[in-house]
């Protein structure tokens, strides 16, 4: 199944949000990459598909935007800030000691391909140091020990094939139309 | 004193609707709707409340620029948080969401707005859920859509997720991202207000600014302008990373000292192991780096004018004596060389050149010469770009130079103690 078939209703409340569909391309662009796992070739055509877009305007997107992976990725992705202010918290060490516990490097995936790590600007936590986004769900005051039980929580994840509801999955749900705030579009 | 901002962490579960509407939600919007959309404005405009992303700019005249009778006017709120060591809007969509949805609607009102569109940067798409939940409450509740709380007043409200990329938060750009365009820059003029998304006139406003609106309405202008400077009115979330006990949001009155945010029992409470100061960012890293002498100005928009920085978001970075100005300055370029859209010569070749001679510098490589060219590079971008990003990129290197040279001398000249240091 394509997502443009999976996620119809989903998609067609996201364009009915703005008055320009062009403007839901980003949001499309997310929900693509959640069900391909990354923004591939045939995901950019889909979207550009969709839109009436040029595929090439996808692609330039991709590219720009940092939350869209133009290389397959783990199954889960550590996004770790390490921008000065969790830098001054230990940050540059703790990307250092996941990287040594994986085996990996920075924006490499584990041979299982379970983990993607990725060093990543400012997230907004810095209150919270050292800290991750795991497919954009917050993991926050890190250490060896946390990062280990994170590890192991995934991993058993993975194994029982849990399929845990992904923060895009549920933003767009709202966007479902027939939800109330997708009937702004016909205004 | 209660939060006027940080309301959840006096009211338990004031993300809800029912508990912020016990606690006076919506009455300020219900209010507002007594009045006229001028009359609304001018309070405002009165109360001096100004933009709290960093710019400052008058948030009640910046609401007059929409031209009178416009017939599609759009108001954003600008939630794409990005700066580093700023996290005060991601508090607040995720905890006390109506109250930006609120200070959003009263200003939709105020300029003739029937659509709000919320650009949240992506990685928020976990605390945005929140917001999402408060917009869907509001709908079912008449608070948004047609005839807001019986009125002829309609208006609706969407979420919308960037994608990773700090130049959004800058307007011009944000507006083009909402445009399913890349994030980049228009040369002003047009001006938002004039042509903004799709075109038509616009209004971008800072989340914490849209927080601050409710209670003004509610309380009036003079309220508001009782607390804090002439020039920099009510409450301002501070944002205190870095090296300090307590790091974290704090809601002060403009007005309070940095020495008093960093060493405060109830704010920072000082420094880890009783380390000695030696720098502090005001502004994340956009803004000048000041030393000691700098910490008992006022946090206000004025406050650090003589010590030739800002308070812009109030992002306030801490470091202590251990810390490495070159390896500080470093770590703010490499941000501004990630995150320089691409659009201006002198900021995506100058930010990826300073970015190369810190390096270089830093690890011990450098000479009087690059110390030399890294200057003139800076000097090349500043006032040469088409947005701030350009002018914020030199911000940390031509500050610790002025204000450290003696680190720098060392670097180039081998002998740094601080080699290796973070």
């Amino acid at each position: 199944m394509t997502f443009t078939e999976k996620y119809a209703a989903e998609i067609e409340g996201i364009i009915a949000r703005f008055p320009h569909k062009k403007s839901a391309v980003l949001p499309l662009m997310h929900l693509a990459q959640h069900y391909y796992g990354y923004m591939s070739d045939d995901a950019m055509r889909e979207v550009a598909a969709i839109l009436d877009l040029d595929p090439t305007h996808i692609l330039s997107l991709a590219g720009f935007y940092t939350l869209y992976y133009e290389e397959p990725v783990g199954k889960y992705v550590l996004e770790i800030c390490n921008d000065l202010a969790c830098a001054l918290r230990g940050a540059d060490q703790f990307v250092e000691m996941a990287c040594n516990k994986l085996e990996v490097g920075v924006d490499e995936t584990t041979a299982d391909g379970l983990f993607t790590i990725k060093t990543v600007m400012c997230l907004a936590a810095c209150d919270r140091a050292p800290m991750l986004q795991c497919n954009l769900k917050f993991e926050e005051h890190l250490d060896e020990a946390k990062f280990d039980a994170l590890l192991a929580r995934l991993r058993e994840q993975a194994a029982a094939e849990t399929i845990e509801t992904s923060v895009v999955e549920k933003i767009t749900a709202y966007a479902k139309s027939g939800n109330q705030v997708s009937v702004i579009g016909n205004r | 004193m209660a939060h006027i901002l940080l309301r959840h962490r006096d009211i338990e579960n004031i993300k809800k609707l029912d508990v912020y509407r016990q606690h006076g939600g919506y009455e300020a919007l219900k209010k507002a709707l007594t009045m006229t959309p001028a009359e609304v404005t001018n309070v405002v405009k009165a109360s001096g409340l100004r933009g709290r992303g960093g710019a400052g700019f008058p948030t009640g005249l910046k609401w007059t620029f929409i031209p009178k009778g416009a017939q599609e006017v759009y108001v954003t709120i600008n939630s794409d948080e990005s700066e580093m060591g700023t996290f005060k809007d991601r508090e607040l969509l995720e905890y006390n969401p109506h109250q930006v949805i609120e200070g959003a609607l009263i200003c939709a009102y105020a300029v003739g707005a029937k659509r709000i569109y919320n650009y949240m940067r992506g990685e928020f798409m976990d605390a945005g859920y929140a917001f999402e939940e408060a917009v869907q409450e509001c709908y079912a509740a008449g608070l948004l859509g047609e005839n807001i709380l019986g009125s002829d007043f309609s208006c609706d409200m969407a979420p919308y997720y960037g994608a990773g990329a700090y130049i959004c938060g800058e307007e011009t750009a944000l507006l083009n991202s909402l445009m399913g365009e890349l994030g980049q820059p228009w040369s002003k003029p047009p001006f938002p207000a004039i042509e903004g998304l799709y075109h038509k006139p616009t209004v971008v406003n800072n989340t914490e600014t849209l927080a601050n609106v409710p209670a003004i309405i509610s309380n009036g202008a003079d309220w508001y302008k009782s607390m804090g400077t002439e020039k920099s009115t009510g409450p301002k979330i501070v944002c205190l990373s870095g090296h300090v006990n307590k790091p974290g949001n704090y809601e002060v009155i403009m007005g309070l000292t940095y020495r008093e945010l960093i060493y405060d029992e109830q704010y920072g409470g000082g420094i880890p192991g009783g380390k000695k100061f030696k720098a502090m960012l005001p502004s994340g890293g956009s803004g000048p780096v000041v030393k000691e002498d700098a910490l008992d100005a006022p946090i206000t928009y004025e406050g650090l004018d003589k010590f030739g920085s800002v308070m812009g978001s109030a992002s306030v970075v801490i470091m202590d004596e251990t810390t490495d100005m070159v390896w500080m300055a470093m770590k703010c370029v490499h941000f501004f060389k990630h995150e320089s859209c691409g659009k201006c010569t002198p900021c995506r070749e100058g930010t990826y050149w300073m970015d190369q001679l810190l390096h270089k510098i830093y690890h011990g490589h450098g000479t009087a010469e690059d110390l030399r060219v890294l200057k003139s590079v800076a000097g090349q971008i500043g006032g040469r770009t088409l947005c701030a990003l350009g002018d914020f990129a030199i911000n940390p290197v031509l500050s610790t130079i002025r204000h450290f040279p003696e680190e720098y001398e060392a670097k180039v000249k081998g002998n740094s103690p601080l080699n290796g240091n973070r």
